[in-house]
């Protein structure tokens, strides 16, 4: 019986308040009834530390599991369409774009579904199929639809997925071929998470980011381990990531932080830096005006990956972003679909708008001298460029001709690029 | 004047599992008040020492956040709908 499967993890101990630090036993909850704070799993470290080395990761499955010792559910059930251990590439094209001497790409695009969020799900449908669950549930800017719905359909779950009506037909599309319950809900993101609140509230569902965010989130550690090991077990001098709620740039931050308490990299030296669009950048307006809290925004930007208006998990990105000497971004519109298009014509690398307003934000910063050419930086590119395909279409313009020789030389040749 | 006030989960032990109750008061922070008269402690758990809202509790009146209205000073009606809802869920 599945229900065997509950806590028959000994590193996991509890969920505890981050904001009040009080703990609740290892169930479907997410907030503090208290001081309604987000709950984070708790883990025994020692008992981690005895049974985790280079060698136990180095000797685990190609995927996210190899780190299941610092994950709050075991690889015995998981549920694994292959996320993660995707490719960290050294970019020396976009690195002399900006006169950089060492620049990585993390390129979490390669993942099943083609986005970081397949990390966070593969975690949180685990779980969900240990508490007994039937429905797996998400509220999405996109990419966690599909995500959802994917690892929804392997798990055998009925599946449920709430987007914002506005949203690009890429991920419309990339959602509904698995055969969820697809809710378009008119409205913005913001508006749609709030119902599924309040919906959660009342059902008995799994939705990952809601009741299931603690152990849903703990997911995204895992681009903070492969970034270390892939680096040859050491932090980099600077990570660049998207911020929408702001819960996977806590979270890379975390799981480098454990590998250097765990001894598996010597420290963590790393400045995050938040990169967001100009029409929703509530975290990097708080920064950049010394604000412990974002200030909610109504989104208006083409990244509509990164359109959280009010982002749950801002007050412990802005404290991360300082702490860790890092900055905040905020990219110009125009620079997203630019951001995009520089990196396939430097590394042949097709990224959504996230990825965009990331490779505009590192450009800015190498540009401003807060990363140095001598310093190594990760850009973490977190999504597909099939999903946002209309952002490229004026870059569009094949040409056309007969099917003769003729015609070829007279329209193409001396073209070719 | 009344109004309904939907109760998320982390309140409900306080309100004797009831998701939706009545209040009174012609404006939020008065809402707040009748709320903690009739259950006690739910003030302290969506307020700061200073009265001020929690960071992690939002607050909608008709649907709207109230931090686009006038906060804890917003003026209610007859009538009106106010969802407390926590504020770390999504993304």
């Amino acid at each position: 019986m599945a229900s065997e499967r509950v806590n028959y993890l000994p590193h996991v101990q509890s969920l505890r308040c981050r904001a009040c630090s009080r703990e609740y036993p290892v169930e479907p909850v997410y907030v503090c009834d208290f001081c309604f704070g987000p709950l984070e799993v708790s883990y025994d470290y020692e008992a981690v530390s005895r049974s985790i080395s280079r060698k136990s990761i180095e000797s685990g499955p190609h995927t996210l599991w190899r780190y299941d010792d610092l994950l709050p559910v075991g690889r015995e059930y998981a549920v694994d369409i292959g996320a993660g251990m995707t490719p960290l590439i050294r970019s020396n094209n976009l690195a002399g774009e900006f006169g950089l001497h060492e620049v990585w790409l993390k390129n979490d695009s390669a993942n099943p579904t083609w986005s970081f969020k397949d990390r966070v799900v593969s975690v949180a449908s685990t779980k969900a199929l240990e508490f007994e669950f039937e429905v797996l549930a998400c509220v999405s800017t996109g990419n966690l639809a599909g995500a959802t719905a994917a690892h929804g359909a392997r798990a055998g779950m009925k599946t449920l997925v709430f987007v914002p009506g506005d949203l690009e037909s890429g991920k419309i599309v990339g959602a509904a071929v698995y055969g969820p319950t697809l809710v378009a809900v008119k409205g913005n993101y913001d508006q749609a998470n709030r119902l599924c609140s309040e919906l959660g509230d009342e059902r008995r569902w799994a939705f990952v980011n809601i009741n299931m965010r603690p152990y849903y989130s703990e997911g995204s550690k895992t681009l903070g381990y492969e970034i270390a090991e892939q680096l040859g077990w050491k932090a980099p001098d600077h990570i660049v990531t998207p911020v929408a709620s702001g819960s996977m740039f806590t979270k890379v931050w975390k799981g480098l932080n454990e590998f250097a308490e765990l001894g598996l990299i010597d420290g963590v030296n790393t400045r995050m830096h938040v990169a967001q669009p100009e029409g929703c950048s509530p975290v990097s307006r708080a920064f950049l005006d010394g604000h412990t809290h974002a200030r909610p925004v109504v989104p208006d930007t083409v990244a509509k990956s990164l359109a959280i208006g009010d982002p749950a998990d801002a007050f412990y990105a802005l404290r991360i972003a300082r702490e860790s000497g890092g900055t905040a971004v905020i990219v110009p519109e125009h620079e997203v679909a630019e951001g995009m298009k520089l990196l396939a014509d430097t590394e042949g690398i097709f990224t959504e708008t996230a990825g965009g307003v990331t490779v505009s934000a590192l450009r800015r910063l190498a540009k401003d001298g807060v990363i140095k050419p001598g310093e190594s930086v990760v850009a973490l590119i977190t999504g597909n460029g099939l999903k946002t395909l209309e952002l490229m279409d004026p870059y569009v313009d094949p040409v056309s001709i007969d099917p003769t020789v003729e015609s070829f030389d007279a329209n193409v040749d001396g073209r070719v690029s | 004047m009344a109004v309904k006030v939907k109760i998320p989960t982390p309140l409900r032990r306080l309100t004797g599992n009831q998701s939706s109750v009545s209040a009174d008061g012609d404006k939020l922070s008065a809402v707040i008040e009748s709320l903690d008269l009739q259950f006690p402690g739910t003030k302290e758990r969506m307020c700061e020492a200073n009265g001020e809202l929690r960071h992690f509790v939002n607050i909608y009146l008709n649907g709207e956040d109230v931090r686009y209205l006038d906060g804890l000073n917003s003026a209610v009606s007859e009538g009106d709908e106010v969802s407390i809802v926590p504020a770390v869920a999504g993304g």
